[in-house]
Order: structure tokens, then sequence, then C-alpha cells
């Protein structure tokens, strides 16, 4: 697959910081030509990505960064969000619909992703911090133009 | 986010407007909440009208919320959702659990 469109960000481990991501996957999304409720989504899903890697990945730790790079591969969207933390083991997760954990105030941010992405899947970095990545399908970009963008807070 | 609160009646509402998100919104509306019960208040509805954003953090703050006023033997209810709230509500089927209104007035009525 070719990919048309990049960009890398990397940012302090505090939660205003999401906010700098948003505004510029806001404007990639736009200019993909992805729909406003499709972008709402992904912008929900890749909060949910970024406060998972500064609250449980970093531990809130603003020395340490979240990385966050974004692709299309060919009609694909892919974001893909890393810690610098000591590793997830995602195969145990509680299900936030079962009648137990309806109540609970936490446990749905996974939930989340899986409901408004096409796929998500977890890994490792190099550092061994958590890298967390989420697919979508996209219209088809806008642009073929590659495009790099580099910001530390 | 922003938080308006006043009184109809014996009803106390909140009226929020803007993110409720990780770090700030969600923070907000947990000691929106925490005040009103603790000042007594039996009857409280949250106005989410204006809400652009709801994160998983802001759905456990509203949980939180709902399970504090309920142990408290006061009741929580919720009106005027924007349809993308409702969908978060949807998908983790917490519109089972909350008692939602379409409008200020149903909401403040169904008290009675």
């Amino acid at each position: 697959m070719t990919e048309e469109y990049r960009f890398h960000l990397a940012i302090g481990s505090r939660f205003e910081n999401i906010e700098l991501v948003q505004v510029v996957l806001r404007d990639c999304l736009e200019r993909l030509g992805m729909e406003e409720d499709t972008r709402h989504w992904v912008d929900v899903a890749v909060r949910e990505a970024l406060a998972n890697a500064i609250k449980h990945g970093n531990e809130q730790n603003p020395s340490k960064q979240v990385h966050v790079d974004l692709a299309v591969e060919g009609s694909e969207l892919v974001i893909q969000v890393e810690d610098e933390g000591v590793g997830f083991d995602p195969t145990h997760l509680n299900d936030p619909l079962a009648p137990e954990n309806l109540l609970r105030p936490n446990g749905r941010g996974i939930f989340y992703m899986k409901s408004f992405m096409d796929d998500i899947t977890y890994g490792s970095g190099p550092g061994g911090g958590t890298k967390v990545t989420l697919r979508k399908r996209v219209p088809g970009p806008k642009t073929d133009s590659s495009q790099e963008i580099s910001g530390e807070e | 986010m922003d938080v308006n609160k006043r009184q109809v009646g014996d009803v106390t509402i909140l009226d929020l407007k803007g993110k409720i998100t990780i770090g700030s919104g969600d923070v907000q509306l947990r000691n929106a909440v925490q005040e009103v019960i603790n000042g007594g208040a039996t009857k409280v509805l949250i106005n989410m009208f204006a809400v652009s954003t709801i994160d998983s953090s802001g759905i456990g703050e509203l949980v939180s919320g709902y399970t504090t006023a309920t142990n408290r033997g006061a009741k929580l209810k919720l009106f005027n959702l924007p349809s993308k709230v409702t969908d978060i509500l949807t998908i983790t089927q917490l519109i089972t659990v909350f008692d939602v209104y379409d409008s200020e007035g149903e909401a403040v009525q169904s008290f009675a």
C-alpha cells in the first residue's frame, strides 16, 4: 500500500495536550473528506487512546511522551498511539456491558475505541510501552501530497 | 466545560456546556453533582443540550453521579440529550439505567 498522508506528534503526558492532537487530527480528517459523524467518532476513539496512554501508560509523568502517528494506507486511516510505560495486557479486560459492570465508573475506554473504529490492535513499542493501532476506512484521500508534522510541547 | 446551577421549584437543574472529558469537564461534573447532593438536593436534572463531546471519563462521572444520588436517596435524571450523547448512552447500554427526557418540562414533571 502507498502512504499518501502522514504525520507524527509527540506530546507530554498531560491531559490538556489531548486537545493539541485533536486540532491536528480534525484538520487531517477533514482534508481526507471524512464525513462529520465519522470524524466525531474517530476523534472520540483517539481521545480515549491518548487518555489511556497518559493516565495508565505514562502515569501522568509529564517527562514521558506519547507518540502519535497517523497515516493513510490505501483506503485506510491508521493511527498509532504509543506511550513510554511498562506495557499492558489487553487480554484481561472486564466487559463494560456485563450487568455487574454497568455502573462501574471506569473501564469503557477500550470499548469506546472498539465501537468507533473498524479495528484496534495492541502491541509493544521499541521501549516496551504500549502501542495501540486504530484503523478506519476512509472515502479516499483528497490529496496525494505527503506531509510531515512534528511537535513537542 | 461550564456548569450553571438553577432551581425550578424543588428541582435542581445543572446546565452543562462544552466537553465532558478527562482532566477538565469530568472533574467539574463530579464537583457540581457532589455539591448539590451534599447541599440536600433530592431532585436533580442534568441538561445535556450544549454538551459537545463526552468521553469515557465523562460517562464515568455521570454514572458516579447517578450512584451517589441514588445512595443518598436522591434522583438524578437527564434531559435534552444531543444525538451523539444518546448514541454513547445507547452503545454503553446506560440508556437503560438513566431516566432520560426530551424536554425540561417533561423532566421536571417526572418528579411530580
